[in-house]
């Protein structure tokens, strides 16, 4: 089985909110000190390609980036992860093209490496969060899709999926080849790449390629907002005054609590 | 392209908080641009809701056939494209469900349209829809303006004023469709348990995170819960763990709660946490630590050991709550 996961890098997601700036102009986040981390969906897409192929065997993972220079740092990590190959394709123009060009241009690089039997997206990033890359692939490549996996096996047929719902769970059948997004479980927590697998993965395939060779050096991908643009930028000023209770004695204290509670509670009928 | 706005909804869940909140923002968008409110019904409806329904919207269609009994995620994108198809509208508007959420991205690809995710609320702007949303788990808000028609997003919708009556009874067509056999096919269909009702209807929640240390803690803050009648929720750090299940996950990519109160054990208050919650009336806090974030976002709270106070606090509560 043939398995490609897509990564995209973006700016340290758990930089705390008083280190966080962003240049109302370009409307975009200042990186400043902030780290450039995987998405954590995609990572996790890619735990449970690699989950998917302990238990299968057979397959091999290409993960796939369309990103800046910089984000090779997120393909040899995938690699250091054990996939087999990365592929970058480099990023013109600005820094944040709309999901519906970066599903252009994946689609155009999943073709360019002969398609896959399976297309593994993160559910959603957590710089914009739009969460609408894995369904447009998935309409650009003409593949079925099941959005919300967490876990993957192969069945007689083809797959047997586990996804998450609104009540709880669902399981799917399905035929491959399939787009599957991907969310977080206890099983699929990305794993610490080992000291030995970090340095062999510079000695495993990466290959670069730019928007020319895949036939998209065209000015609406390079301006990425053919779709949506984001228009207006800001930091939300929201701090309340909370009121910490006060007391003697724990006792107390945890009385006060429970009043100002059982008020809210008892106003409610 | 008509300025129409489509909103679509799924009958199974009648009239709803969610549907009220759609139908809505789908009301507030047509105003706008001059159009007419048009209700897209995946599944049978009951009486009930469709009456609700047609009289706060300009037209309803329904296809009720029983292939869209239950969800399938190929039938229903065939159908929804389907009744979309012939109105031409501006804007599809949809609910925050996991499958409204599935089906956002694929509608718009097929229509050639735009597609954006958890809107706060929905304008016009120099003839561009717009959509507010929150971005980097919370700690910003951006404006993505849409270029393509049909805007096809998915909304914050429990959180929407909703619609105002008519005072007519719009028309209801219920039209037979032509739908593909699934490729995709759900077979089963586990719910978690979850004692009591939903949790984005409670009206009191309590919720605990990372700060617990395990599952055991979680049957204290049950036990508390059962004396105020509120829902338990977690955060994603606890529910990564394996400590409660995921549907119990309020956040950025968990459920979006707003209760008349949201107690936070444990918790820190991450961004992405506060981004489920924050719109919550009151918020209370029980944390060891004073400098967590949460407490930059709760009315009252208590700084002290969770273990120290729960056992206390439910004792407390048995007194002075009647409900």
């Amino acid at each position: 089985m043939k398995i490609i996961v897509c990564l995209k890098q973006i700016l340290d997601p758990d930089l705390p909110a008083r280190d966080f700036r962003i240049d109302a102009a370009k409307r975009e986040a200042v990186r400043g000190s902030a780290n450039l981390v995987t998405n954590i969906f995609c990572e996790n897409a890619l735990e449970t390609a690699l989950k998917l192929r302990e238990k299968s065997g057979d397959a091999t993972i290409t993960a796939l980036c369309y990103g800046g220079s910089e984000a090779e740092d997120s393909v040899r990590k995938a690699l250091a992860m054990t996939a087999n190959e990365g592929v970058l394709v480099e990023r013109e123009g600005g820094s944040n093209p709309d999901a519906a060009t970066v599903a252009r241009v994946l689609a155009a690089a999943i073709r360019k490496l002969g398609g896959a039997d399976l297309v593994l997206v993160g559910r959603e990033s957590g710089d914009w969060g739009v969460g609408q890359t894995g369904g447009l692939l998935a309409g650009e490549l003409g593949l079925p899709s099941l959005a919300f996996v967490d876990t993957i096996d192969v069945a007689a047929n083809g797959l047997r999926l586990r996804r998450q719902s609104d009540a709880g769970f669902e399981v799917a059948e399905a035929p491959t080849p399939i787009l599957l997004t991907i969310t977080n479980n206890e099983q699929n927590v990305p794993r610490i790449p080992k000291t030995r697998d970090v340095m062999m993965s510079y000695r495993k395939p990466l290959q670069k390629l730019t928007l020319a060779d895949l036939g998209l050096d065209d000015e609406a991908v390079r301006s990425g907002n053919g779709a949506y643009e984001v228009v207006e930028l800001a930091v939300p000023v929201k701090e309340v005054r909370c009121e910490l209770v006060e007391g003697d004695t724990l006792e107390a204290r945890v009385d006060a609590l429970a009043r100002k509670i059982a008020t809210v509670v008892n106003g409610l009928g | 392209m008509s300025n129409d706005v489509a909103i679509g909804l799924f009958g199974a869940n009648g009239y709803d908080r969610v549907a009220q909140g759609v139908a809505g923002a789908g009301r507030r968008l047509a105003a706008e641009l001059g159009g007419k409110l048009h209700a897209l019904v995946l599944g049978p409806i009951d009486e009930p809701g469709l009456a609700a329904l047609g009289g706060v919207v300009d037209s309803v269609v329904i296809a009720g056939q029983a292939e869209l009994a239950e969800y399938q995620p190929d039938v229903y994108l065939a159908a929804l494209e389907q009744l979309a198809l012939p109105l031409e509208p501006a804007a599809i508007l949809l609910g925050g469900d996991f499958y409204s959420q599935e089906l956002t991205p694929r509608l718009a690809h097929r229509l050639g349209g735009a597609s954006m995710a958890d809107a706060a609320a929905i304008s016009v702007h120099d003839g561009t829809i717009r959509a507010p949303r929150t971005a980097s788990g919370g700690k910003a808000i951006a404006v993505d303006g849409l270029k393509l028609r049909p805007a096809v997003v998915w909304t914050r919708a429990r959180s929407m004023e909703p619609a105002q009556p008519t005072g007519a009874a719009a028309p209801v067509e219920r039209r037979a469709l032509d739908l593909p056999a699934p490729v995709v096919r759900i077979v089963e269909r586990i719910a978690e348990e979850q004692e009591g009702g939903k949790l984005e209807d409670a009206d009191v929640i309590v919720s605990g995170g990372r700060g617990l240390g395990g599952s055991e803690p979680f049957e204290d803050l049950k036990a508390l819960a059962k004396v105020i009648g509120a829902e338990n929720a977690a955060s994603r750090a606890a529910c990564d763990a394996g400590w409660v299940p995921p549907n119990w996950q309020v956040g950025q990519t968990g459920k979006k709660v707003a209760p008349e109160l949201y107690l936070a054990i444990a918790i820190s208050g991450a961004s992405q946490h506060l981004l489920g919650m924050g719109d919550s009336k009151v918020i209370a806090a029980i944390n060891t630590d004073a400098e967590a974030p949460i407490f930059k976002h709760c009315s009252f709270g208590i700084v002290e050991d969770y273990k120290k106070v729960v056992p206390l606090l439910t004792e407390k509560l048995k007194e002075l709550v009647s409900r």
